[in-house]
């Protein structure tokens, strides 16, 4: 079963993980022969911790990803990518949107831990932050931010981008498509761009 | 929705129950809202085909299904595992009698715990039912053997249980659709006293169940759906549900005996089974049901719950933990300080309101479930004891007979309905003192806003006679009753007090929507401001566990979460918060 893309999405509710989650999904059940994917629901989406595993291939059993073993993770929020960061392989992707959403206080104050990404780089992930919700800001809508993720993540994976594109208007209301299709692109570009400055520092 | 037969589509296993109840040719769907089965009823009330609603419990919703199928139709009720705690009563008589047409009771358990107030395995239910249990293990087979569930109730004139758990029902897989096929009734309901008024014909009945039963466990022995995919090597496993999917992961060789139905079981089929191979494990969530009854037919080469844990979901992890000890690999807790991220009732949810005021009046607050359960986390704090649903008007009263004073039961406006009247009237037939709290944000909030018959519209959206709480717990014979604003800090207090110290029964009814019920989702918001230039730091407006409002040693509040509800506001002792812009 060595053809199985596992991918996490994590982040934390309301953010729309699970949205993306799900479009995602729906791309890879166009191009693959088997999808599978899962998330939990109830109390967990009142501002707490989400989490989604999205696995595709020939032959998928399991929808849940054995840790260790994800190709890709992607997290929506800083914290919540140490909190799922066990799922990856090691070597694996760590697509990080750069913000910090602050958790809730039961009790003494917690601050927000820092140096995050220096950890996350100490485990020897392949990292990469994008500013994902600073972008959607300057395409003027605060909430396109899952999408511009979308495509930064799509740019890693092997499902065609008429494929995303045809999801994204079937999925997204009609009102919203061309936001979404635009901010989609925003991140196809900046992980395209990103990559071509690897090559060009390899080089 | 374009959904035509023979389409290919990925869909969650919930989904595809309501798809298969619509190829069934499913005439009623039935059964109250409860994580994770809720999307099942939601998903059949898209297709016209089906007459489908929500009761106003589990118990209610068995009945109706239940008479929809003696009436000779296809019916189905939908609950999570405890709602069949509800409808019991019912659910273990109706097999005495048998079903006309078919009929499907669907229980979602949640191993793991990950939005239930327990763990309990269900299917000792159909054992105790005496009645047939189908498991399917991913979306395309809860399609499809819902269809075969039809067929077995129909063939054998029984009720059936079908199992699914969390994992089967918030997965998404996918499923060829098939197309509906009508039902063409054949029978229908025939007056018959012996075989419906099962308790004056309940011994010659239960001769009939038994026999029943047996017909069916020889049934079982050659059903095409237990089936055995055969492996290399001399280990075996006979597995089901999601647990099956597991098993493919972790031990890909081996023989697989994977059951569909695990009640009856196949009995001669397992012995032959287990005989095949020198080491059979039956890996089974939660309790040893299928382990205890081989091991009572006298196998002894096998392994369950001797390795496998009984409490808690199973996950290709687990298995291979418990297999190969082979260990998972562990978060990184111990390297670096991952804070939680607990849920919280969310920024303008008006149920802080009733719990800031209730803290204040000091009384014992018995507590039951619903988004409202989060009232017990700190900082509020302010829940002191929650079990099931509409227990707690019944604890309130019972502590204040064992002699605690200053009590009062809070419960939410779906749960009263589902399970507090009974205890209310009881309250008040008894000569009790208890104050009942009863949080009306308007929805079923904690299950995604369904309707109930207190919001005025149905399962469609249709517009329905709105049940008028104030009016029935008056016609119960309470008679204090107060409405209050819980965004009116002073004046939910004062009504709390009011009720706490009044001689009789009292209800206070607050009566702020949910933020995210209609007409409150796209209301135009202004937020509040703390100025900067006043706060004394002094953390008051933290403690009412407001995510809106950020936490650090300089409170601010978040413009975009922040609704306007005011109560931290009310909460600031030095007037540092006000509306933005004034």
């Amino acid at each position: 079963m060595s053809n199985v893309t596992n991918v996490l999405l994590c982040g934390v509710g309301g953010q729309g993980v699970l949205l993306a989650s799900e479009v995602l999904a729906l791309v890879a059940a166009e191009e693959k022969a088997q999808v599978k994917q899962t998330e939990v629901h109830g109390v967990a989406q009142r501002g707490g911790s989400v989490v989604s595993h999205l696995r595709f291939g020939d032959l998928v059993y399991s929808p849940t990803v054995r840790t260790g073993t994800g190709d890709i993770l992607v997290a929506f929020e800083r914290l919540e990518a140490v909190r799922y960061g066990h799922y990856l392989k090691p070597g694996g992707l760590m697509l990080i949107n750069d913000i910090e959403v602050m958790p809730g206080q039961m009790g003494e104050y917690q601050p927000y831990p820092t140096g995050i990404i220096e950890f996350l780089q100490s485990k020897a992930f392949q990292i990469e932050e994008i500013p994902a919700t600073a972008l959607a800001k300057a395409q003027g809508n605060s909430k396109v931010g899952s999408l511009i993720i979308l495509g930064a993540l799509s740019s890693y994976l092997d499902l065609s981008q008429e494929a995303w594109e045809r999801v994204i208007r079937k999925r997204i209301p009609p009102k919203l498509v061309d936001i979404n299709l635009q901010a989609f692109k925003v991140g196809v570009e900046m992980a395209q761009a990103r990559a071509q400055a690897a090559v060009d520092r390899a080089e | 929705m374009t959904q035509e037969a023979g389409q290919r589509m990925l869909m969650a296993g919930n989904n595809a129950i309501a798809r298969g109840a619509y190829e069934a040719g499913v005439y009623f769907a039935s059964g109250y809202p409860g994580t994770p089965s809720t999307e099942i009823l939601e998903v059949i009330s898209q297709y016209s085909e089906i007459k489908a609603q929500w009761a106003a419990n589990e118990k209610v919703a068995f009945d109706e299904a239940m008479g929809v199928a003696m009436s000779g139709k296809r019916a189905l009720c939908s609950m999570k595992y405890v709602g069949l705690n509800v409808a019991a009563d019912s659910f273990m008589v109706f097999p005495f009698a048998g079903t006309v047409g078919g009929f499907v009771v669907i229980s979602a358990d949640d191993p793991g715990m990950y939005s239930s107030q327990n763990e309990q395995d269900n299917r000792y239910f159909a054992r105790l039912a005496q009645i047939p249990m189908i498991e399917p293990s991913d979306p395309q087979e809860a399609k499809d053997y819902l269809k075969l569930a039809y067929e077995l109730s129909e063939k054998f004139s029984t009720p059936v249980l079908f199992r699914t758990s969390m994992r089967v029902s918030h997965s998404k897989g996918m499923v060829i659709l098939g197309e509906r096929h009508e039902v063409v009734e054949s029978k229908s309901f025939v007056k018959d006293v012996p075989n419906w008024v099962v308790p004056i014909f309940a011994k010659a009945l239960k001769a009939k169940l038994d026999a029943k039963l047996a017909a069916i466990s020889a049934y079982v022995e050659t059903y095409e759906y237990n089936r055995i995919e055969k492996g290399k090597g001399k280990i075996g496993v006979i597995t089901s549900g999601a647990s099956y999917t597991y098993t493919k992961e972790i031990l890909p060789e081996a023989s697989v005996l994977k059951l569909a139905v695990t009640y009856p079981l196949p009995k001669q089929m397992i012995l032959d089974f287990c005989a095949r191979y020198d080491k059979v494990y039956i890996i089974e969530e939660l309790d040893s049901f299928i382990e205890d009854q081989v091991r009572a037919w006298g196998v002894t080469n096998l392994s369950g719950k001797d390795i496998f844990p009984r409490t808690g979901e199973f996950s290709p992890d687990v298995l291979a933990k418990c297999l190969f000890d082979e260990q998972p690999v562990n978060d990184f807790s111990k390297e670096f300080n991952i804070i939680s991220r607990p849920p919280q009732l969310c920024a303008g949810c008006p149920h802080r309101g009733a719990y800031l005021a209730l803290k204040k009046s000091g009384a014992i607050v018995t507590g039951d479930i619903g988004c409202y359960t989060l009232g017990a986390l700190p900082p509020l704090g302010a829940m002191h004891t929650s079990f099931a649903m509409g227990t707690s008007v019944g604890n309130a009263f019972g502590f204040e007979l064992g002699g605690i004073n200053k009590v009062a039961a809070v419960i939410g406006d779906a749960t009263f309905i589902h399970g507090g009247i009974p205890s209310l009237i009881d309250v008040v037939y008894n000569g009790g003192n208890t104050t009942v709290v009863i949080l009306d944000n308007s929805t079923t909030g904690m299950t995604g806003h369904q309707e109930h018959p207190a919001t005025g519209q149905t399962l469609q959206g249709k517009e329905a006679p709105k049940l008028d709480l104030v009016n029935l717990v008056k016609a119960l014979g309470v008679k204090h009753v107060q409405v209050a604003d819980p965004f009116d800090q002073k004046a939910m207090l004062q009504a709390i007090n009011e009720a706490l110290a009044n001689e009789g029964p009292s209800v206070v009814i607050t009566n702020r929507p949910c933020i995210f019920s209609r007409g409150e989702k796209h209301r135009p918001k202004t937020p509040f401001v703390i100025d900067l230039g006043i706060c004394t730091q002094c953390g008051a407006c933290q403690r009412i566990g407001c995510p809106a409002v950020l936490p650090g040693e300089q409170a601010t509040i978040d413009d975009v979460s922040c609704t306007g509800c005011s109560l931290c506001a009310q909460a600031c002792k030095f007037d540092a918060i006000h509306l933005k812009g004034e």
